[in-house]
């Protein structure tokens, strides 16, 4: 996956509710219909990195089936900080997507 | 990166942990429910995470501080190594504490000293106020900062404009006791504005004020040091309110000092402070309150906002001839009044205050900080070639560690590590030794005027030097052998630790350069060791021209009996032949300045055309027999020469040189005036002595007059005795004390031992013999541990080579020559590159030498001969080892 791009997807998958690292590794596989494969490991040192950051809080709760579970919420700046990824992705890929079809523009 | 997650890393660690436990079970939990079995389930969902362990050491080091955490690992590493060596460990923390102590120790009194300002109000704006074209203007000189007179300060204080506010002091030696033994009490005579001016706060009751200082004052106020107030009234409240008594006069205590006040002067603490108006109480009829020619006074000031020293100089020079000009003594005839009149005010910086001491030690103390900083030296030069002996003996695991993915810099810091632990315990033992050193030092610095006093609590500056010290010999000693040592690569480092191959020069060369240097370093320092010691010799061991041992000195005071002139005379007389009739005693006699204390008392003397200053002194008879002082021509003063008879005189064979040279000199007449008037009497040379010292042991001999006490036309209430006796003084005290017990009980006496205060003038050539031989010894004793260890480990190396030598035939002589002729030249080497040093250092020693040259070709000689003699036995044994190697054993061990 692209460097930072899996910052943008927990953010994304925050800001529709609270959740814990099982939740958002499933959400962004099944989100993507299976074609982003996250490695779920590699999820835990992001979210301590964007908590880190103040983007996201954090605190235990129990979950559906009853386990305890960390909980991840997005915060007001980490609300800001999606907004602001959000548009750069999509000039990204705009960006790169003229590049490589300049004929549809 | 936060403060918070690092210190509590371990708990985020923990938490961590918690969470992706909770992951594993949520998603075994789904596999189980997709019906896979619970093994299985398991398997698959640790498949899904990673590793665990990979994911929390990677948020573990997120959240650590990169450099503290593995600075604890290489700490804790070291210690452990450190542990495992403890003969290398205690050697180099030794060496270590030895090296900074003393560095620490020096630093400290030129600290005190010289670098610490006054603990007062804004000490950087006083200023002392002194005369700066300062020649000895008569009459009476009276403190050890005898700058000015009552007159002279009085008009300087109510002309000036510089200042802010001035005050005057002087610091006298005043007896405490009512009678009997003296007790003389440091005393501070000090101008009411004086404790207001510095901004010293009293600790208890009140300080001295103006209002304290009034002309004619009957019952004066005194104020308490803090130190006095501890020892005298056992810090008791109740101090104040009391009195006590000064010279037999009451003064009503006020007040107490903080404990940081030690008065103006560095190096001396006072007891006592007084106010200048009862000057004339106690000093009574000796008061140079009014005389215009008595100088005793100190002054100071606080500049005005916007004055610098510099602009308050310039102003008292402006003010000086008119000052002077009205000041002029009556008694000054014309000359004297000229040069009086010459005299220029100038303002000195104030911040550390007045300091006798700091001029006497001062240089032996920069010279004693650049020995201890040579020791210091030559110690982490030893202390790297252990470090690199001990770093070729881990050659294998370094190569290992390398080799499996450590990092240079890594290791080079795990390495620094140790020779950082090493310095830190070096430099906590080091502290312990110079604070034990400096209690030691000022206690030495004492004299017969009192004890030295220095505030020799550590502040920041103390403490950061030593650490500075610390770090920087770490890094000197550790570096070179942790860069060399991470230098091999990592292959032929284990190839060559496996074969026996021999190690190449080049990297033997570093420990030869070291032990070059140390050789050279300790040959600086035994050269100025043995200068020293041999200065002090010379000084001990010269004739002063008068005997040292066996004689005691009772400083007798006659003050409280207020006799007459012709009185003080007879009992004075009678005192002495009491004296002479106690057992034991061979002989007493009195003279009124003791030779050597420091005191001097100079009139010029006419004969015919030739006029010069020359230096009386007055004496009882018998002085020269009770101090082996030869008469060469002519005769003791006896009981003809009394106070109507005519003026007589004894001068020494330097006076005769200068003014009587040629024919008899007995019976010869000269001129001066000796009076406290100005007139010229003559006197008749009755005989002639041989020389003596009279200020001080090292200067030459110069002309001196004796005058009988008998003809004293004002003797003072003041006369030290010399007694010679074949008793102990501690025998020989007891009786002398009921003899004057006997005599009057309100007679005063002190009592010395005369050697012991000659030896007190030459504390600071003593001082230099001891340490800089110390330092010497220490600094060959290093240099030697370092050549033995380099030869040590020179044969071990060559373990190979020296076997297959033998076995193929070399006589146990030849081997004996290889390893001799190796330290030879690394001796060689030393000895020629010290030689040039100790040559160039040397110089800055000349000013402390007596009686040999800085050069002195019999002392480098020596030095070389003794460090080359020690050479040789430390690499004597190394010799004998490798010669006695079986050359079986020696080429199977490979």
């Amino acid at each position: 996956m692209l460097q930072g791009t899996l910052d943008l997807l927990i953010l994304r998958t925050l800001s529709a509710a609270p959740a814990h690292g099982h939740t958002i590794a499933h959400a962004i596989e099944h989100g993507s219909d299976d074609v982003l494969q996250v490695e779920h490991g590699s999820l835990y040192p992001a979210l301590h990195r964007l908590e880190d950051r103040g983007w996201i809080a954090s605190f235990w709760g129990t979950s559906d089936n009853n386990r305890k579970a960390r909980y991840y919420r997005l915060t007001k700046s980490g609300r800001e900080q999606l907004s602001e990824q959000t548009n750069r992705w999509e000039e990204l890929v705009r960006a790169i997507g003229r590049i490589l079809k300049p004929s549809e523009q | 990166m936060s403060w918070t997650r690092f210190l509590r890393r371990r708990r985020w660690d923990r938490e961590r942990s918690r969470e992706l436990d909770s992951y594993l079970q949520m998603e075994t939990d789904d596999n189980l429910a997709r019906g896979m079995a619970p093994e299985a389930a398991r398997a698959a969902a640790f498949r899904k995470l990673g590793n665990p362990t990979f994911i929390r050491e990677e948020i573990y080091h997120m959240n650590t501080i990169g450099f503290l955490e593995t600075l604890w690992q290489d700490l804790r590493y070291a210690v452990r190594l450190l542990r495992l060596n403890p003969g290398f460990t205690l050697v180099a923390i030794l060496s270590l504490a030895l090296g900074i102590g003393a560095n620490t120790a020096m630093f400290q009194l030129l600290d005190t000293l010289g670098l610490r300002t006054l603990p007062v109000r804004n000490p950087g704006q006083l200023a002392i106020v002194n005369i700066a074209n300062r020649k000895t203007i008569c009459c009476v000189f009276n403190t050890r900062y005898a700058h000015l007179t009552t007159t002279l300060w009085e008009h300087i204080r109510d002309r000036q404009q510089a200042f802010s506010g001035m005050a005057a002091w002087g610091g006298y030696l005043f007896n405490l006791s009512v009678g009997g033994e003296l007790h003389l009490a440091q005393t501070l005579m000090v101008s009411g504005d004086f404790f207001p001016l510095l901004g010293v706060p009293p600790a208890q009751g009140r300080l001295l004020t103006a209002a304290d200082d009034q002309r004619g004052c009957s019952v004066p106020s005194a104020v308490l040091s803090d130190a006095f107030w501890q020892r005298r009234f056992g810090g008791q409240p109740g101090a104040i309110g009391n009195t006590l008594t000064l010279e037999g006069h009451t003064f009503q205590i006020v007040g107490v000092t903080p404990p940081r006040f030690f008065g103006l002067e560095v190096g001396r603490n006072f007891e006592v402070a007084i106010p200048l108006c009862a000057e004339p109480l106690v000093q009574g009829p000796d008061t140079l309150m009014d005389k215009p020619w008595g100088w005793w006074l100190a002054a100071v000031g606080r500049l005005k906002p916007g004055w610098t020293v510099e602009r308050a100089s310039a102003h008292l020079r402006a003010l000086s001839a008119g000052i002077f000009e009205e000041t002029v003594p009556s008694r000054f005839d014309g000359e004297l009044a000229k040069a009086y009149r010459a005299q220029v005010l100038t303002a000195l910086p104030g911040a550390q205050g007045y300091s006798d001491l700091r001029t006497d030690v001062g240089d032996a103390l920069r010279i004693l900080l650049a020995i201890t900083a040579l020791v210091l030296l030559i110690a982490c030069a030893n202390l790297a070639n252990l470090m690199l002996a001990r770093a070729s003996a881990r050659e294998r695991e370094i190569a290992i560690r390398l080799a499996v993915g450590a990092s240079r810099g890594r290791l080079i810091r795990q390495l620094l590590a140790e020779s950082l632990l090493l310095s830190g315990a070096g430099a906590l033992a080091g502290i312990w030794i110079a604070a034990t050193l400096n209690g030691r030092l000022v206690s030495f610095f004492g004299n017969r005027y009192g004890a030295a006093y220095l505030d020799l609590s550590p502040d920041w500056r103390i403490l950061g030097f030593t650490a500075a010290l610390a770090i920087l010999t770490s890094i000197f000693f550790g570096l070179a052998p942790a860069l060399r040592a991470t230098h091999t690569s990592p292959g032929s480092a284990m190839k060559a630790s496996s074969r026996g191959i021999t190690t190449g020069r080049e990297r033997f060369g570093l420990r030869r350069a070291l032990v070059v240097t140390q050789v050279a370093l300790s040959l600086v320092l035994l050269v100025g060791a043995l200068l020293f010691v041999r200065s002090f010799r010379n000084l001990v061991s010269i004739d002063p021209g008068f005997r040292q041992d066996g004689i005691l000195e009772a400083d007798m005071d006659f003050s409280r009996l207020k006799l007459s002139a012709p009185a003080i005379r007879d009992s004075e007389a009678g005192l002495l032949r009491r004296v002479q009739a106690i057992p034991g005693v061979r002989s007493a006699a009195g003279i009124t300045i003791m030779p050597l204390s420091g005191s001097a008392w100079a009139k010029d003397v006419t004969v015919g055309s030739n006029k010069a200053s020359t230096r009386f002194v007055r004496i009882t008879p018998r002085y020269f027999g009770t101090m082996r002082t030869a008469i060469v021509a002519g005769r003791d003063f006896d009981d003809r020469d009394s106070a109507t008879a005519p003026k007589v005189a004894i001068v020494n064979q330097s006076f005769v040189h200068q003014f009587l040279d040629s024919g008899n000199p007995v019976g010869r007449i000269f001129r001066t005036a000796t009076g406290d008037k100005d007139e010229l009497v003559t006197y008749e040379v009755a005989g002639v002595v041989s020389d003596s010292k009279y200020l001080s042991i090292r200067e030459a001999f110069s002309p001196e007059v004796y005058l009988p006490t008998s003809q004293d036309p004002e003797p003072g209430n003041y006369l030290p005795l010399v007694i010679h006796s074949n008793v102990s003084p501690s025998a020989l005290i007891p009786a002398l004390k009921r003899t004057f017990a006997e005599i009057h009980p309100q007679l005063g006496y002190e009592f010395h031992s005369f050697r012991d205060e000659v030896r007190e003038t030459l504390q600071r050539e003593q001082l230099m013999a001891t340490l800089s031989g110390f330092f010497g010894v220490l600094a060959t004793l290093l240099a030697m541990i370092g050549l033995y260890g380099v030869m040590s480990y020179m044969v071990a190396r060559r373990k190979n080579e020296i076997g297959i030598r033998l076995a193929l035939g070399a006589a146990r002589a030849q081997v004996i020559r290889l390893v001799l002729g190796e330290a030879a030249l690394l001796l060689g080497i030393g000895l020629a590159a010290g030689c040039f040093l100790a040559l160039l250092a040397a110089q800055a020693a000349g000013a402390l030498l007596f009686g040999l040259k800085p050069r002195d070709p019999a002392t480098l000689a020596v030095s070389m001969a003794l460090l080359a003699a020690v050479a040789a036995a430390a690499a004597w044994f190394p010799a004998r080892r490798a010669a006695n190697l079986d050359p079986t054993a020696a080429l199977r061990e490979e």
